[in-house]
C-alpha cells in the first residue's frame, strides 16, 4: 500500500510524460543533433560534429531573405493585432445594443480554417478581383496584390491580421472587465473626456494584457506557414518566404534534413529570444527590472 | 452628446463586421453563380444573376467532402477525448501531490510551450513513419499518426493544474477521511468540479485539430483519409479553371465548424480568454 502511493503520481503522470517523450522531447534533441550532422556524401551514414549545416545557411541568400521576410511580415501583422483588438474592444465594452452579435461576427474568422480564410482572400486579390474593383471606386491604381514581389507580403499579412482580429480582442475583452468602475468615476471627477479616460485609466491598467498579445502574436508571427502555402508558395520572386516555409522546403521537398535541422535550431533560437525580449521591454515594471 | 457617440459606435462595429463577413460573403456568391455568368464581371455582381446550387451539387459528386469531413470529426474527436484524460491525469499530481521530481517534470512540461511545432517536426515525422503510423500501412495506423502527435499538450496540463489548484484541500482531506484512494478522488471528487475547464479545453482542442493543416498535409499520402483543411487546399488544384467549385467547396466545409461555433459560443468567449492568459 505505502509503495503504491509513493509510485502514485508516477502513474498519474505516465501517458502525458511518454507521448510529450516519443513526440516533443525526442524530436527536440534529434533537431539539433540533425543540424550538426553532414548528409552530402551520405545521407545513410552522416558525418557528427559539423558546422557545415550553419555555414551553408549563413551563405545562403534565399535562407537570409526568409529570415529578413519573417521579421518584415512580423512587423507588419504585430502593431496592428495589438491595436486594433484593442480599439475594438474598447469599443464593444461600451453600453451598447448588439453586443452579442458584435463579438460572434467578429470572431467568426477565427473558428474558420485559415486554409479556407487564405482561398477566400486569394479570390478576393484576384487582379480582376473585389479588391481592385474597390481600388478603382477610390480613384487608385489597380496592385498586383499576390503577383507583385513589392506587395505579396502585404497582402499576406493583411489575411493574418483578418484572422487574428477577433481573438486578441476577446482576450482584451476579458481583462476589461477586471478594471475598477470607481477609477473612470474618478477621472470623470478630474474632468477627463472619453479619450483620456482611457488613456490614463484602460491603457495603464491593460498593460500587462498588451504584453501578452504582442507576445504570442509576434511568436505566431513568426511561425507563420499556411497563409503563405496557400497563397503563395513563397513566392513571387521569394518576397513572401518564411522561415517556415524554408524550413518545409528543405525538409519536405528537398529532402535535406541537416539544412533544414540548422534552419530549425534558428527558428527555435529566435522564437526564444522573443519570449524574453518582450518581457524585458513589456513587463518591466512587474519585475522591478 | 451621448447619442452622438452611441451612433459613432455602431457605424465602426457595422463596419468591421462587414469587413469580417465579405471574403464570406464574396465566395458565397461566386459559388451561387451559374456557368452563365461571368465571375469576373466588372463590375463585379453580388447578387447572382444566374442563380444556382449546381457548383454545390457537383463539387459534393467530384470532391468526397463529406468523407473529409469525417476524417476531420474522427481526428478532431479523438484528439480531444485523449488531452482531457492525459492532460487531467498528468494535472493532478502536478497541483496537488508532493513527489521526487517535481519540479523537473513541471519545468519539462513548461519548456514545450516556448517550443514551436514547426521547429521539431521533422524528427516527428521520421519517428511517425519509424512507429509506422502512416496511412500507408493502414487507415487505422493514418488516424492515429494523426492523432497522437497531439493528444497532449502542454497547454492543456496547465489549464487544468489551475483549475485543481482552485478546489479547496478540504474536499480532499473529507475524501480521505470517507476511505478514498487517489483514484476515486480524482474521478468522483475532482473531475466533476473542474468541468468548465475540461469544457474549455475540449472547445480549443477541437477547434485546433480541425483547423490544422501543415501535419496532415505532411503525413498523409491517401486522399480518402483527407481532412478537410487539406481537401480543401487541394481544391485548388483540381479545379484551377473553375473558381466556382473552388468556392462552393471552401463554403460547404465550414458549416460543420460554424454550427459547433454558434452552438457553444458561450464556452469560446468564455475560453478564449482562459486560455491565452494561461498559455
Amino acid at each position: 500500500m505505502h509503495a503504491y502511493k509513493k509510485i502514485t503520481p508516477y502513474l498519474f503522470l505516465l501517458p502525458a510524460i511518454l507521448l510529450l517523450t516519443v513526440f516533443f522531447f525526442l524530436p527536440f534533441f534529434q533537431t539539433i543533433i540533425y543540424s550538426f550532422q553532414d548528409y552530402s556524401n551520405d545521407i545513410y551514414t552522416p558525418v557528427f560534429g559539423t558546422l557545415e549545416n550553419y555555414k551553408t545557411l549563413y551563405h545562403s541568400p534565399v535562407f537570409i531573405k526568409s529570415l529578413i521576410n519573417t521579421f518584415y511580415f512580423l512587423i507588419l501583422t504585430t502593431p496592428f493585432l495589438v491595436v486594433f483588438p484593442l480599439f475594438l474592444a474598447i469599443l464593444i465594452n461600451q453600453k451598447i445594443r448588439g453586443k452579442t452579435l458584435y463579438k460572434l461576427i467578429i470572431y467568426l474568422p477565427v473558428v474558420v480554417s485559415i486554409v479556407v480564410v487564405a482561398i477566400a482572400f486569394k479570390w478576393l486579390y484576384a487582379p480582376n478581383g473585389l479588391l481592385n474593383y474597390f481600388m478603382e471606386i477610390l480613384n487608385l491604381p489597380a496592385i498586383s496584390w499576390l503577383s507583385s514581389p513589392k506587395v505579396a507580403m502585404i497582402s499576406v499579412a493583411l489575411v493574418t491580421v483578418f484572422k487574428g482580429i477577433g481573438y486578441y480582442m476577446m482576450i482584451y475583452l476579458a481583462s476589461l472587465m477586471s478594471v475598477p468602475k470607481e477609477l473612470y468615476e474618478a477621472a470623470e471627477i478630474d474632468g477627463a473626456n472619453e479619450f483620456q479616460k482611457h488613456l490614463t485609466v484602460t491603457i495603464p491598467h491593460l498593460m500587462p494584457t498588451i504584453a501578452l498579445v504582442s507576445t504570442i502574436s509576434a511568436i505566431s508571427a513568426l511561425k507563420v506557414f499556411v497563409e503563405i502555402y496557400v497563397m503563395t508558395k513563397g513566392g513571387p520572386l521569394d518576397s513572401t518566404k518564411t522561415i517556415v516555409y524554408y524550413i518545409y522546403e528543405r525538409a519536405f521537398e528537398n529532402l535535406d534534413i541537416g539544412l533544414a535541422s540548422a534552419a530549425c535550431v534558428v527558428l527555435l533560437v529566435v522564437v526564444m529570444i522573443f519570449s524574453v525580449i518582450n518581457i524585458l521591454c513589456f513587463e518591466r515594471k512587474k519585475y522591478g527590472l | 452628446m451621448k447619442h452622438i457617440k452611441g451612433f459613432l459606435i455602431h457605424i465602426i462595429l457595422i463596419t468591421v463586421c462587414i469587413l469580417c463577413l465579405l471574403p464570406f460573403l464574396w465566395l458565397t456568391s461566386t459559388a451561387l453563380k451559374g456557368a452563365g455568368e461571368n465571375i469576373f464581371a466588372y463590375p463585379p455582381v453580388f447578387i447572382p444573376e444566374d442563380f444556382t446550387f449546381e457548383n454545390f451539387r457537383l463539387v459534393l459528386i467530384l470532391v468526397p467532402i463529406v468523407g473529409y469531413a469525417l476524417n476531420s470529426f474522427i481526428v478532431a474527436f479523438f484528439t480531444v477525448i485523449l488531452n482531457l484524460i492525459f492532460s487531467a491525469l498528468a494535472a493532478y499530481p502536478l497541483a496537488r501531490m508532493n513527489f521526487g521530481g517535481k519540479n523537473l517534470v513541471f519545468f519539462g512540461i513548461l519548456a514545450t510551450i516556448m517550443v514551436p511545432f514547426q521547429a521539431i517536426m521533422l524528427p516527428i515525422y521520421i519517428i511517425t513513419l519509424k512507429l509506422n503510423l502512416t496511412d500507408s500501412y493502414s487507415n487505422f495506423n493514418g488516424y492515429l499518426g494523426l492523432i497522437l502527435p497531439f493528444a497532449v499538450n502542454a497547454f492543456g496540463i496547465f489549464l487544468l493544474r489551475q483549475a485543481f489548484l482552485a478546489i479547496p484541500k478540504e474536499l480532499e482531506e473529507s475524501a480521505v477521511i470517507d476511505g478514498c484512494n487517489s483514484l476515486q478522488i480524482f474521478f468522483k471528487v475532482l473531475l466533476p468540479l473542474i468541468k468548465p475547464s475540461l469544457a474549455v479545453l475540449a472547445i480549443f482542442t477541437f477547434i485546433g485539430s480541425w483547423g490544422e493543416f501543415l501535419w496532415p498535409s505532411i503525413i498523409l499520402t491517401k486522399d480518402a483519409l483527407y481532412t478537410l483543411p487539406v481537401g480543401i487546399n487541394d481544391l485548388q488544384g483540381a479545379f484551377s479553371a473553375n473558381y466556382r467549385l473552388i468556392a462552393a467547396g471552401s463554403m460547404v466545409s465550414i458549416i460543420p465548424i460554424v454550427v459547433f461555433f454558434l452552438a457553444l459560443q458561450k464556452y469560446f468567449i468564455q475560453g478564449s480568454t482562459e486560455g491565452a492568459v494561461k498559455g
